[in-house]
């Protein structure tokens, strides 16, 4: 076994994690009201629970919610259709492989390639930089994520790319849907788990303002079975005790300040500005633009991007019924959709949440529907 | 999910996923290819009803088992193996998963496009020649076609073996309290060819497990008479469609241990870097076998003795409730297992 294998391992102990499921109980118990209702904002925590199947070992008086987590689901329609003209338009587009199949208004890039638009899949900005060095057309980097990819998208930026290297920013910032989240009068949301890989780059006090504001706590995990379950353990103690705080439960990768340099990087390339977050609100902050000093490759200044030419078609007929953005909201689960499943399924995806690995929509599926297999321990002979 | 049947499943034109051996397929089979075909004259044959590996037709005290299978992957060739070792391997592994381990002929067709390198043909040539040596197997017959460039793509492979066998073995012979065993590491084949394909850094250290496994399976039912009651091999789809397949066929659930269940250090690498269950991604040397709980220890010891199984691995077993479904108890938590709909990635098989 390699060296990773063991680290790995180290985080994957049914012992451990049998013994904080029943602290995670016990904890509860304590807490004189149900549900105790959690929020998590990471497509990645929801995919960790369940893949790891953990919902089915949690209290069942533990609420836990999944928050507006999924980079992909929360592009906004408008953004998915900037990109769709562009490459109708005849223009070479880049994106991270789980933006094809996200619907626009009209149509997904995966709709448009089909009717012959050039679309390349990249696992990261610098394979789309090295794609421009190898073409003479230009090349735009549809870019989707939070700031765990806008600051790969930033050092890119900063590293002197090619002339004919241009970035359509549809990046997003987590911490003001927090807040945004945490204001919802259907939510009922007593505390939040905060993504760990998101808070190598900001830091863990940047949760502090958030809450001295709002009186929640907000626990920083990291994304292996047990370092969630141990973020959980600590946030409904945290609850149970009243005292609204930062913990920080990720501290092999996670810092107070940060990563300062990835944040400079990121704060010199882009500026926040409000905007629409796909079914969830308009939230101010919420959006990374692209400075002015970096007008030269900003696609939406140097190119002519004519969404008129979308919005003439009529919109597909399933999306009215698409409950992505309550989902998101945390107000209701996958479950409670009509088109889960059925009208809905991975490759005819009517949401966003069914497209993307970390979509909650996609997740339960990939998992068999509905992950919660009730409370009885399933016998295994050994 | 099973009884109604998706919106998306009846497309008036057929999508990728109708070939990627999950639910899709099985549907497609059912609804178009079974569709008025008339019953085999003879009531015992297991016949394309029965959706299995093959076909099983009765001849006098023995069956005569018949399968075919076409073979399209890219790349032509890949770590671990390439189209001629795949084309024999496959065909020779479902003969095997009926019970069928010794081949008696097998007959290969050929589409080739135009414009092919004839050196790439001969190297396929010596390795579906050599594959057959280790198979104990040779082709009897064949066919070659040659069509336009560009009204194919590259070189397509068709194979049919028969075999004949005394004894039967369906993929629907599981039984409440049943063990079901893998005969080695899942997602070899899939993830390999993916990792390749994509040019992923790792690909070095990943190897497709593509081979013929009709003598590991021939020790395997020699271990204890009547010990093994179902088999299949993990193909398209990978171990989550040929659980569900036997579990449906068999009426029984299942509960799988994800612990006990072997994956190589590099592939659950792989796996976790691409997002892709390695139950979902294709093997193409190894077998699912539902063995009865008396006969594991001696399945489990043939298996491992032999150069194919010595990964072999007992991952869990048959329930009487929850019929049809498959549990997986992580070792954190428990979940489905759902099959995929369509390929991870296209083209792996």
């Amino acid at each position: 076994m390699s060296a990773d294998g063991v680290a790995e391992l180290k985080f994957r102990d049914p012992t451990r994690a049998r013994a904080l499921t029943d602290a995670l109980g016990e904890i509860v118990e304590q807490i004189d009201r149900m549900p105790v209702s959690i929020m998590h904002v990471c497509g990645s925590h929801e995919q960790a629970i369940a893949r790891f199947g953990l919902r089915a070992v949690l209290p069942r008086r533990l609420n836990v919610i999944m928050g507006p987590g999924c980079p992909v689901c929360i592009t906004d329609v408008p953004e998915v259709d900037e990109g769709v003209a562009l490459a109708r338009a005849g223009v070479h587009l880049a994106t991270y492989g789980d933006m094809l199949k996200v619907p626009g208004t009209v149509m997904s890039l995966s709709d448009a390639q089909a009717e012959g638009a050039r679309i390349d899949v990249v696992y990261s900005v610098a394979q789309a930089v090295e794609l421009a060095r190898n073409v003479d057309e230009p090349i735009v980097f549809f870019a989707t994520g939070f700031e765990t990819t806008a600051v790969a998208t930033a050092a890119a930026v900063l590293g002197n790319p090619p002339s004919n290297f241009f970035v359509l920013s549809a990046h997003k910032y987590i911490p003001p849907v927090m807040e945004i989240v945490a204001e919802m009068p259907d939510t009922r949301v007593e505390g939040f788990l905060a993504a760990g890989h998101a808070a190598t780059i900001t830091g863990w006090g940047v949760f502090e303002a958030f809450v001295d504001r709002h009186r929640l706590p907000v626990v920083v995990a990291g994304f292996e079975p047990l370092d969630i379950l141990a973020g959980l353990v600590k946030l409904v103690d945290l609850i149970r005790q009243g005292t609204p705080q930062v913990a920080n439960m990720f501290p092999r990768c996670v810092t107070k300040e940060g990563n300062v340099r990835a944040q400079e990087q990121l704060w010199r390339v882009f500026r926040p500005i409000g905007g629409r977050w796909r079914g969830i609100a308009h939230v101010p902050n919420g959006n990374l633009r692209l400075r002015d000093e970096w007008a030269h490759l900003d696609a939406r200044r140097c190119f002519d991007i004519d969404l008129e030419s979308l919005w003439r078609f009529a919109p597909p007929a399933l999306v009215h019924e698409c409950i992505c953005g309550d989902i998101m909201a945390g107000i209701k689960s996958p479950t409670d959709c009509r088109l889960f499943g059925h009208d809905c399924v991975p490759h005819a995806p009517v949401g966003a949440c069914m497209v993307s690995s970390e979509g909650t929509c996609r997740i339960w599926h990939q998992y068999g529907g509905h992950p919660d297999l009730g409370g009885r321990r399933a016998a295994v002979p050994a | 999910l099973e009884d109604a049947v998706p919106l998306s499943l009846r497309d008036e034109r057929i999508a990728l996923k109708y070939g990627a051996g999950g639910h899709a397929m099985r549907t497609l089979i059912r609804d178009v290819f079974l569709c008025g075909m008339p019953a085999s004259a003879v009531p015992e044959d297991v016949t394309l009803e029965a959706m299995d590996d093959g076909a099983a037709l009765r001849i006098g005290h023995q069956w005569l088992v018949i399968t075919t299978d076409s073979h399209v992957i890219h790349p032509l060739f890949f770590p671990g193996g390439d189209i001629g070792r795949l084309a024999v391997s496959g065909t020779v592994n479902d003969l095997a998963m009926m019970g069928a381990t010794e081949v008696r002929a097998l007959t290969c067709a050929v589409i080739i496009e135009e414009g092919f390198s004839r050196a790439d043909l001969e190297r396929i040539q010596r390795s579906l020649r050599d594959t057959c040596g280790e198979a104990g197997a040779t082709v009897v017959t064949g066919d070659t076609k040659v069509m336009g460039k560009g009204e194919i793509d590259g070189l397509v492979l068709n194979t049919t073996g028969i075999a004949l066998t005394d004894r039967l073995v369906t993929d629907a012979g599981l039984r409440p309290g049943d063990r079901l065993v893998v005969t080695g590491t899942i997602g070899d084949h899939g993830m390999a060819v993916m990792a390749h394909r994509h040019g992923l850094a790792i690909d070095d250290a990943l190897t497709s497990d593509v081979a013929p496994i009709n003598g590991l399976i021939r020790t395997a039912l020699a271990a204890v008479p009547d010990g093994i009651v179902a088999m299949k091999d993990p193909t398209r789809g990978g171990l989550a469609s040929a659980l569900h397949e036997m579990a449906e066929k068999s009426r029984v659930g299942v509960v799988i241990d994800e612990m006990a269940v072997p994956v190589m250090p590099q592939v659950r690498a792989a796996s976790e870097l691409l997002g892709i269950d390695p139950m979902h991604v294709a093997n193409e040397g190894k077998a699912v076998l539902g063995v009865r709980p008396d006969a594991v220890d001696a399945v489990l010891e043939a298996l491992r003795r032999h150069r194919f199984g010595r990964e072999a691995a007992a991952i869990g077993s048959c329930t009487a409730d929850h019929v049809g479904t498959i549990v997986l108890d992580t070792g954190f938590g428990r979940r489905l297992v759902s099959e995929i709909e369509g390929e991870p990635l296209p083209r792996i098989c």
